[in-house]
């Protein structure tokens, strides 16, 4: 009884981390899950991808009032604008899609780094502030410990997009041909589907899921200046981490990520700074040659 | 015949460059002079791009961080144990040689876009980590206080924006000049080789991951030094000097000057950072904006300067062009498709 107690005092101060650690998580799955399809399907490395989450972020700044409307409101403007800035993107790409992999990073390096400028100079360069709806702006008892309500129904909203996804990505016919485009452009090319809708398509599933990260996302992390590199460099974490052979890889990888960030930071607050690289270190040392092996017929 | 007039040329060029290099600080004022020597520090981080790029064919967006550890590495070193230049060079390639070796096993079976990709995360989480580690590098206030440098034991410290400059000059000269001799060499050859056929020189008996490293760990050397040019030259670091940014105008420089060209990567490189400072002095508000439309515009205006390039750069002993040029430069595409 005593061991059991002193058992739960032990893993009680990392229990919100750990919480933590899974929302964050959950956001940088849904986030990251548009890169990889991408860069798995149209094998563009796109530099815009934190531009795409950004804009959901800085649409949720600005239309969240409190009420259910404005959130509804504001996740679907920011989804079609998001997913409108990936054809866009897509657009842009056309005339180099035949090139190769340099031009295609620089140039949305470069639509990055204009739209960041056009969402500051749309927003003011101060980091706006984001009103989660009043109803879930208190906080719940977990396990004895306060937590935010908006991250706790933010685990469960964000869980249900990811079944949704891989429903998605499993059953349907759209998702079937991503998942063929994945493993051999050249075959669904013959059978008659045009390689640029398929890049288009991709390029605005991948700025939706973005921008709706990006809006639900927003009172976790929130828009600002860095907020676009900082989605950016998790994303490309968990595509090394995860591969782009599976959902269930990806998952894992932004779970690991989320835990990382949250988790390891409270456990082992000297070494945070390192954590990320070592997992990256870790897994590549680990999987090296099966990932080359799989990436490079990517 | 036509070969003979163009290397001539562009000895002459790469002459008269140098010559207005040498005489520039004292044409232009301080500041300017000042901005130079930086820019000197950032082409010669864009000729280890083009090492990585166009010569061994693995594209980076990740030299920044081999370049901000031997900043830091430089700093650190400046600040407290030596003021003696040779010294803080041969620490900063030293520390940047290091980071690149130990990075070797994350890219070195990676090829393509694949690298573009794992190189950017490497570069982003060293920012991350110079923001964090406040003990040795200052967090994001960075560095600041570093003394003077002197070139030599004996040597007073050079205490002028002119006289910096010029150290980074001899540096950037000396460097670039190794360079150019050692891909003259077998080893370049073979690297060179490694990138336009690997399963061939594998065949033949190559060790091509050897070879990609032993280009990592050289670039991540001359990343490295840059790095103590950018220490000598600012006498002030932070992490905002080697951003995601700094990255991609460096790859832009390298590809506009064709990316496995050293000479093209340095003027490319200094053409890029010139104009994006000029940009930030004249468009306090809107540079980002312009200047991403200028990568844009860029890329378009060079659709295919990379190919070109490749078909362009081959070792001084191999066999001539094609008769037809349009059908060597369609069979270069088409390899590059199908890498």
């Amino acid at each position: 009884m005593i061991a059991v107690a002193a058992g739960t005092n032990r893993i009680d101060p990392y229990l919100i981390p750990a919480l933590d650690g899974v929302a964050y998580g959950l956001l940088v799955f849904v986030a990251a899950s548009g890169l990889v399809f991408c860069f798995g399907v149209a094998n563009i490395l796109n530099l815009a991808h934190g531009l795409l989450y950004a804009i959901g972020g800085y649409t949720a700044a600005a239309l969240l009032d409190g009420g259910w409307a404005s959130l509804a409101l504001a996740l679907a403007v920011g989804v079609l604008a998001a997913a409108a800035a990936g054809v866009l993107l897509a657009g842009l790409l056309t005339p180099v899609a035949t090139g190769n992999h340099l031009s295609q990073a620089l140039l949305t390096f470069g639509v990055a780094l204009a739209g960041g400028s056009l969402l500051v100079a749309g927003f003011g360069p101060d980091d706006p502030q984001v009103q989660v709806p009043a109803a879930l702006e208190g906080s719940v008892l977990v396990a004895g410990h306060r937590y935010a309500a908006y991250r706790l129904v933010f685990i469960g909203v964000a869980a249900v997009l990811a079944a949704a996804l891989y429903l998605v990505v499993r059953r349907t016919r759209a998702g079937m041909l991503v998942r063929a485009a994945v493993d051999d452009p050249e075959m669904v090319a013959c059978l008659g589907v045009s390689p640029a809708r398929i890049r288009a398509g991709v390029l605005a599933a991948a700025g939706a899921l973005a921008g709706a990260a990006g809006v639900l996302g927003a009172p976790i992390l929130g828009p600002g200046t860095d907020t676009a590199d900082t989605v950016l460099l998790l994303s490309l974490v968990v595509v090394v981490l995860g591969g782009l052979g599976s959902m269930a890889g990806t998952l894992l990888a932004a779970l690991a990520i989320g835990e990382i960030q949250t988790l390891g930071v409270a456990l082992l607050p000297s070494a945070a700074p390192f954590l990320l690289f070592a997992a990256m270190a870790a897994v590549l040392a680990v999987r090296a040659r099966g990932l080359a092996g799989r990436w490079r017929t990517a | 015949m036509r070969d003979e007039v163009i290397r001539r040329a562009r000895g002459g060029v790469a002459a008269l460059v140098l010559v207005g290099l040498v005489v520039a600080p004292w044409v232009v004022d301080e500041y300017t002079t000042a901005i130079l020597a930086r820019t000197l520090a950032l082409a010669l981080v864009g000729v280890s791009v083009a090492l990585l790029t166009g010569v061994a064919g693995m594209p980076t967006l990740g030299q920044t961080a081999p370049y901000a550890a031997g900043a830091y590495a430089c700093a650190v070193v400046g600040s407290r144990i030596s003021d003696v230049g040779v010294v803080q060079l041969v620490v900063a390639a030293g520390a940047g040689a290091l980071l690149a070796a130990l990075t070797v096993p994350l890219v070195v079976h990676a090829r393509g876009v694949i690298v573009l990709m794992i190189t950017l995360a490497i570069g982003e989480l060293v920012v991350i980590i110079l923001g964090r580690w406040r003990s040795v590098t200052g967090g994001t206030d960075g560095l600041a206080g570093i003394p003077a440098v002197r070139p030599f034991w004996g040597l007073p410290p050079l205490a002028s924006d002119q006289a910096r400059y010029l150290y980074a000059l001899v540096v950037v000269a000396t460097l670039v000049g190794a360079v150019l001799v050692l891909l003259r060499t077998r080893a370049g050859l073979v690297l060179r080789a490694g990138r336009d056929d690997e399963a061939r020189l594998r065949a033949s008996g190559h060790r091509v991951a050897l070879h990609l490293t032993g280009a990592h760990i050289a670039a991540g050397a001359i990343a490295g030094a840059a790095g103590s040019l950018l220490v000598v030259a600012q006498q002030y670091i932070s992490p905002a000097d080697f951003g995601f940014d700094t990255s991609a105008l460096l790859l832009l420089g390298v590809v506009i000057g064709g990316t496995a060209s050293v000479g093209g990567a340095l003027v490319g490189a200094a053409l890029v950072i010139a104009v994006r400072d000029w940009l930030f002095g004249v468009l306090p508000g809107h540079a980002p904006l312009v200047l991403g439309a200028l990568f844009v515009a860029t890329v378009y205006l060079l659709p295919t300067g990379v190919n070109r390039a490749r078909g362009r750069l081959r070792p001084p002993s191999a066999p001539a062009h094609q008769p037809d040029p349009p059908v060597a430069q369609d069979q270069a595409t088409v390899a590059e498709l199908h890498r």
